[in-house]
């Protein structure tokens, strides 16, 4: 289906990548497109970071005594793996990349409604990483990402503050690419572009976005209280001094588990673009998967509680947030079976996009189901601060939302740099993941189940051959990650030009504006005639493309 | 919380150039400035409300010591602030006003009213905060307090009153600094009648910073003091 035009290199068009040349051109850039770019790269070096904190997490538990490092280095480890997974790569991952390239492209707009503060949001971001960095580099942190006091305030003798600093700064930056997202969809639609007209990768975003304005800023007073609370010792998560600990937990919760939505509702949109466009089909439920985004955000700001099951919260409570997380898994498996339903007689073929679409819906299933076990009071007693929570979490986050950040990646990459990439090595890699992935942490449900604690670097012997399959399936993992990086690099220079339609697909960006785009997007502004995802006519040519 | 969207969004073009490049028509520009500014001030009421929330849990958890804490706050300058910040608001929206109208001068004297009241506010809040220092009220190594049975629960109750009133008072800050910016583009004619969006969502901003004080005062200064 890839049809690649075998064109010499004569006189690209004028296109966002080569309008202006120089490091003031990109630093300063003002070009939505420019700046999913920067983010581009700056997640991806935080992933490699991230990553290598795995690596030797991974490594340690290779054997059941702690030998490669000491308990306190492990405890930074899992530690930094989690802050900067969480807060610098998934959180930023799809809106800020994928979502700051297509959204104004998608609704058919020249730019963001504030580009400057697109920019300024990539600046804070990068204020934030800076932060913590320092925090990792002067020694780290030992905490857990979730910072739990009093141990955070009272006795880690780690950089605490700096940490939650960089969180604190970053997640203005999540704030302000929210606010720009819902005030682009509402404001900067192309005539005829109705709201039930968007791709329902707008839909996903406008979902994300609302929690990100309306979560964050909890988080950041959390921590701010936290801070002052460590210097002053005066209390407030304290109960030797009559504060209260498990406020900090509902504070933190009642962002941390929307942002688990943050991490997701992106994936899921990427999904939605992916499926109807390898299936030749009409996505199934248009307005089932709209608005079961819009309810996801908004039920997920209702189960934080299930976090503190087993943190002295009263048993009417829990029964509540019990219940409302399993409301939550309802417009979830919605999207599961719409999904299923557009590939049902469609035609399918096997791209790269595809294949890792397939991984997302099968195993972003697996971490959901999963996740209303863990929803189950009585059998989350039994499973709290086991390998079977962070198995769940991690079925979601990496099988889910890295998944679909492959697959959008893939998929947009020949609009982004106007080249194709090597589409063998794409299902090679893909597999890998895939392989790698279920290796990995498949093995650490049982563990989890058979009582195996997170957190620590030392286990029984009896669980070593799980331990070490799952070893091995982080490196197979690791190498599955590091194939796109080389063989997108060497696309990005040496790729073969691409059309501006090369998967055949509906939509703005593919049929109105030309690979890579013009800085303002489009030759002629566009007009919206029709719903999204007509695949049951040919698709249209771009002017300029 | 330094930068609204809205001063980073006009960096003071004139009327005529005023039209940002993303945009159609200055109508979509300036309904998209004004609801930047309301979703802004979403991520504000939660950015607060995070303290509210723990206010609340402590407040129900120590009555009795909050009782014993709000009778060292001083009533007197906290209800001079109150109407001094009631009034700033009036200012405000009278400056608003003024640039719809496109009556230059008027509108800079009123910002500089408003800018006047807000430090007025600042001031007298300074004043309240050396109170506490003095009587050893500030959170830390150094509190102290009268009644012993409230001795650590009276702490919480003031570590929030500084991070309440405290976070309020960094927002009065910036709003100062936005009003002067606003005046000085005032006076170098950047605002008519057909281009004011700055003035208005500055205002709006403004209006909010005085809601909050407006739940602060009661929450921290009346309520609980006739128990």
């Amino acid at each position: 289906m890839s049809t690649v035009l075998e064109q010499p290199r004569v006189q690209q068009p004028v296109n966002y990548l080569n309008a202006n040349y120089g490091w003031k051109s990109w630093l300063l850039t003002h070009d939505h497109k420019r700046i999913a770019l920067l983010y581009m790269f700056s997640i991806t070096a935080f992933f490699f970071v991230g990553g290598f904190f795995a690596l030797m997490m991974r490594l340690e538990l290779l054997t059941p005594p702690g030998d490669l490092v000491s308990s306190d280095t492990y405890n930074k480890l899992f530690t930094m793996h989690g802050i900067i997974m969480v807060f610098f790569f998934l959180v930023p991952s799809i809106p800020a990349v994928l979502g700051n390239f297509l959204l104004p492209i998608m609704i058919g707009a020249r730019d963001l409604a504030f580009p400057r503060i697109n920019l300024l949001s990539w600046y804070i971001y990068m204020l934030g990483g800076v932060f913590t960095m320092w925090a990792v580099v002067s020694g780290g942190v030992d905490t857990g990402w979730t910072f739990y006091p009093p141990f955070s305030t009272s006795y880690s003798q780690t950089h605490v503050i700096l940490a939650a600093l960089g969180i604190f700064v970053s997640g203005f930056s999540s704030i302000l690419t929210g606010l720009n997202f819902i005030v682009t969809v509402h404001k900067m639609r192309a005539p005829g572009m109705t709201w039930m007209r968007l791709p329902l990768f707008v839909w996903g975003h406008y979902a994300t976005a609302i929690i990100q304005v309306l979560g964050t800023p909890v988080i950041a007073i959390t921590l701010v209280l936290l801070g002052f609370e460590r210097v002053l010792h005066a209390g407030i998560f304290d109960p030797a001094l009559g504060g209260d600990p498990v406020l900090f937990q509902h504070l933190f919760w009642f962002y941390s588990h929307p942002a688990v939505y943050i991490m997701i509702l992106p994936g899921m949109a990427v999904v939605s673009e992916v499926v109807p466009c390898f299936s030749r089909k009409r996505i199934f439920g248009y307005e089932f998967i709209a608005f079961s985004s819009l309810a996801i955000a908004v039920l997920g700001f209702l189960v934080w509680g299930h976090h503190l099951f087993v943190a002295g919260e009263s048993m009417y409570s829990a029964m509540i947030f019990s219940f409302l997380s399993f409301a939550v898994a309802v417009p979830s498996s919605v999207k599961v079976f719409n999904w299923t339903a557009t590939m049902y007689q469609g035609s399918i073929s096997y791209e790269t996009p595809m294949l890792y679409a397939f991984g997302f819906i099968g195993l972003f299933t697996i971490g959901g189901l999963t996740g209303i076990v863990l929803a189950t009071m009585g059998l989350d007693v039994h499973l709290t601060d086991t390998y079977f929570v962070i198995a769940h979490f991690h079925y979601v986050m990496v099988g889910g939302m890295v998944m679909a950040y492959m697959a959008g990646i893939h998929f947009w990459w020949p609009k982004i740099s106007g080249r194709m990439y090597p589409e063998n090595w794409g299902r090679f890699s893909a597999l890998l993941v895939f392989v790698g992935f279920n290796l990995t942490f498949f093995p650490q449900f049982i563990l989890g189940y058979l009582g195996m604690p997170r957190r620590y670097h030392a286990y029984a012997p009896e669980f070593q051959v799980l331990n070490v399959l799952s070893s091995a399936g982080a490196s197979v993992l690791g190498v599955g990650y590091v194939l796109p990086m080389i063989y997108l690099t060497w696309s990005w220079f040496r790729g073969p030009i691409a059309p501006p339609n090369p998967w055949d697909a509906r939509g703005l960006e593919w049929e109105k504006s030309p690979s890579p785009p013009p800085t303002f997007n489009f030759i002629e502004r566009p007009i919206v005639t029709e719903e999204a995802y007509n695949y049951a006519r040919p698709a249209e040519v771009p002017v300029g493309g | 919380m330094a930068d609204s969207p809205v001063t980073i969004e006009h960096g003071g073009m004139g009327p005529d150039n005023s039209l940002q490049e993303q945009f159609d028509n200055s109508e979509q520009q300036y309904e998209t400035s004004t609801l930047g500014m309301w979703a802004f001030l979403l991520t504000e009421i939660m950015f607060f409300g995070g303290m509210f929330g723990a206010y609340t849990v402590y407040r129900f958890k120590f009555p009795e010591a909050f009782a014993s804490t709000s009778h060292w706050m001083d009533l007197l300058l906290g209800t001079v602030n109150t109407a001094v910040l009631i009034c700033s608001s009036f200012t405000m929206a009278m400056a608003v006003r003024a640039s719809q109208m496109g009556k230059k001068k008027a509108l800079i004297w009123f910002l500089i009213f408003t800018l006047i009241l807000g430090g007025v506010f600042l001031f007298i809040k300074g004043v309240e905060y050396h109170e506490k220092y003095v009587e050893h009220h500030i959170p830390g190594p150094s509190f102290q307090y009268e009644e012993a049975a409230y001795a650590h629960t009276a702490q919480i109750l003031f570590f929030l009153y500084f991070a309440m009133t405290g976070l309020h008072a960094i927002h009065m800050i910036v709003g100062v600094g936005l009003l002067t910016t606003l005046i000085i583009m005032a006076a170098k004619n950047r605002f008519n009648a057909n281009y004011f969006t700055p003035v208005e969502n500055i205002g709006l901003y403004w209006h909010f910073v005085d809601i909050v004080w407006i739940f602060l005062f009661p929450l921290l200064y009346l309520i609980g003091r006739h128990a």
